[in-house]
């Protein structure tokens, strides 16, 4: 067996990969609770590539077939039914666990120097998962797909001079067709996921190059000891394997009792009018995108049109997805965790957490004048987080950051 | 060659060149990736002028007809409804039709019409896109008391009245738009083609 080894080491850098990534990536002692979910993504990650490849042996990206072979796959096909499901409850639970290791990297500053491109990739990431999520959602041609692709195409319409040609050549008809659910198949199937897994590689191979941040935000690189590795670090394996093992063992608890008990989730991760075959002629009573994107569908909701055109709205939904690239030089703290913060971070964070929150429930819910009022309140305060950052960061008191990471 | 000293500017003079050529070959070359997936050919044939029969329509009523895949509207307005129109104007953002994009030229008028008994209008919001709902009803429950019949977008809530005007605070910017269509006798319309100018 050795000699194998040595066999294969002398041709590829195998040893050498599993030192580098695994046995003597040296990650700080003290990960808490939040850092379960960035292996949980890559998990969920793996289950979405799999079980999509299961079903696009039965699917047929068809307008004629589309819906029909999806509830082929549920009543007919062996286990088809696990497979849909794993794979509608997989996309929740991916952006679950996104959000989270989102919020993690935000409380402890992981988007900080000199982690600026780890976050940025990150955000890339964020983005093609959004997209994917979105094609993915037009392939069982519900009533649903249909108009959320409508809504969703016509954004790129507002785009002042080019609007309409945008969103001509994204459909490839005059309206969302057969045309654009061939092509959100092939996006969906082949052309995101393969930019994803490059980003994922690409998010990885920047992590283990700067090394994780931790709850106290310390880089652990500075203090080594005699042999060369940092004295609060760790080897990722076995410490940190075993961990996430038990983040798996919790997580798949919790996946698979939503999974069996509620896939559909009571109308959050399927929509009811999804179980009705698309018709362009008809607009179900109460149209709102899955929960992931109604944050964001909240505050296009909450821009009135100016200047006869709705672009300031739809402006205002890209400004709130890609403010979060402008996050790492926003943040004027001289420390990176929320730990040795003062109260004004703590309030705007608090802030910007029941805003997020807030604008998500009020993107499901339709549309009166309280209600977007409402939606122009947490609107206001989701960008105020971003934008008053430098101000708040600058002006806040901090605590002293010690030298060694804590145990708390 | 080992005497020959190495000319520099010469070598960055050729690198550059030959990465700006191969950049214009490689940005050339997408040309027909990206066209590819505009509308085909037969897509752009199913843009077709479709025909009418508007003898269906009984007073009052909604018919929907087909073109380039879009929901066309075919509203058989009575006297009552047409008479409910000129109520609307001060609550509309573009009452007099202004916006040119919006209906051929020869719709231009207060009923967005040829013939004012029919409204011929693609049913797609101009906010995003959903179908509005034809509401015809007086002052329903939903509507509040100021109602007197149009189109309600169930997705977004833009409120549009019976020749297709949108009200003030809706988040649609414009009218509904009027396609380009012409009488091919009292009963039969064909949409998708511009009358001759009369």
């Amino acid at each position: 067996m050795q000699k194998l080894l040595t066999w294969v080491d002398e041709r590829f850098p195998l040893t050498a990969t599993y030192k580098a990534h695994l046995a003597e990536y040296y990650a700080p002692k003290n990960f808490n609770f939040w850092y379960f979910f960035g292996s949980l993504a890559l998990l969920v990650l793996v289950l979405q590539i799999v079980t999509g490849i299961f079903l696009t042996i039965h699917y047929k990206p068809d307008a004629a077939m589309a819906f029909a072979s999806v509830e082929y796959i549920m009543r007919d096909v062996d286990w088809g039914w696990l497979m849909r499901y794993l794979h509608s409850t997989g996309a929740s639970a991916f952006f679950i666990v996104v959000y989270l290791h989102m919020f993690r990297g935000l409380i402890y500053g992981s988007h900080r120097q000199p982690r600026e491109l780890l976050w940025i990739f990150g955000v890339l990431i964020y983005l093609v998962l959004m997209g994917e999520a979105f094609f993915g959602y037009l392939l069982p041609w519900g009533q649903m797909s249909y108009w959320g692709a409508q809504v969703i195409v016509n954004l790129f319409a507002a785009v002042p001079f080019i609007g309409e040609d945008l969103s001509l050549w994204i459909r490839g008809d005059y309206v969302v067709s057969d045309a654009t659910l061939n092509r959100f198949f092939a996006f969906h199937v082949i052309a995101f996921p393969l930019v994803l897994l490059g980003l994922v590689a690409a998010h990885l191979v920047a992590l283990h190059e700067v090394g994780s941040n931790n709850p106290d935000g310390i880089e652990i690189k500075k203090l080594k000891g005699a042999d060369g590795h940092p004295l609060d670090g760790i080897p990722f394996h076995p410490y940190y394997t075993v961990k996430d093992v038990l983040g798996v063992v919790v997580f798949l608890i919790v996946f698979c009792a939503i999974l069996f008990f509620a896939p559909e989730m009571g109308g959050y991760f399927i929509e009811a009018n999804n179980f009705i075959p698309a018709d362009p002629y008809k607009t179900p009573e109460h149209i709102a995108p899955v929960w992931y994107f109604t944050p964001y569908y909240a505050i296009l909701r909450a821009v009135p049109p100016m200047f006869g055109s709705q672009f300031p709205g739809v402006a205002a939904m890209g400004i709130a997805v890609l403010i979060f690239f402008a996050l790492p030089w926003l943040d004027k703290s001289p420390v990176k965790s929320v730990r040795y913060r003062g109260p004004k971070f703590k309030i705007a964070l608090a802030v910007f957490v029941v805003s997020f929150i807030a604008l998500g429930i009020l993107g499901v819910l339709p549309v009166t004048p309280l209600y977007t009022w409402l939606s122009r309140l947490f609107s206001v305060g989701f960008f105020a987080f971003f934008f008053l950052m430098p101000w708040y960061t600058r002006n806040d008191t901090y605590k002293a950051v010690p030298e060694r990471v804590t145990d708390k | 060659m080992s005497e020959m000293s190495v000319d520099n500017s010469k070598r960055r003079f050729l690198v550059t060149m030959s990465t700006a050529l191969g950049g214009v070959a490689v940005l050339g070359s997408t040309v027909p990736f990206v066209a590819s997936m505009l509308p085909s050919a037969r897509a752009k044939a199913a843009g077709a002028p479709v025909e009418v029969d508007l003898s269906k329509v009984e007073p009052g009523m909604l018919l929907t007809a087909e073109w380039r895949g879009k929901p066309v509207w075919i509203v058989n307005r009575t006297k009552e409804m047409l008479d409910q129109l000129a109520k609307n104007d001060d609550k509309l953002t573009d009452a007099a039709s202004e916006n040119a994009g919006q209906q051929p030229e020869y719709c231009k008028n207060p009923t967005r019409s040829i013939k004012p008994q029919y409204l011929i209008a693609v049913g797609i919001c101009t906010h995003l896109g959903c179908s509005p709902t034809y509401r015809k009803e007086v002052a329903p429950a939903d509507l509040g008391p100021d109602w007197n019949g149009g189109f309600y977008c169930p997705c977004h809530g833009s409120r549009f009245d019976l020749a297709a005007r949108v009200f003030n605070g809706s988040p649609a910017p414009t009218n509904l738009v009027i396609p380009p269509h012409k009488y091919l006798s009292d009963a039969r319309v064909l949409i998708g083609e511009d009358q001759a100018a009369a």
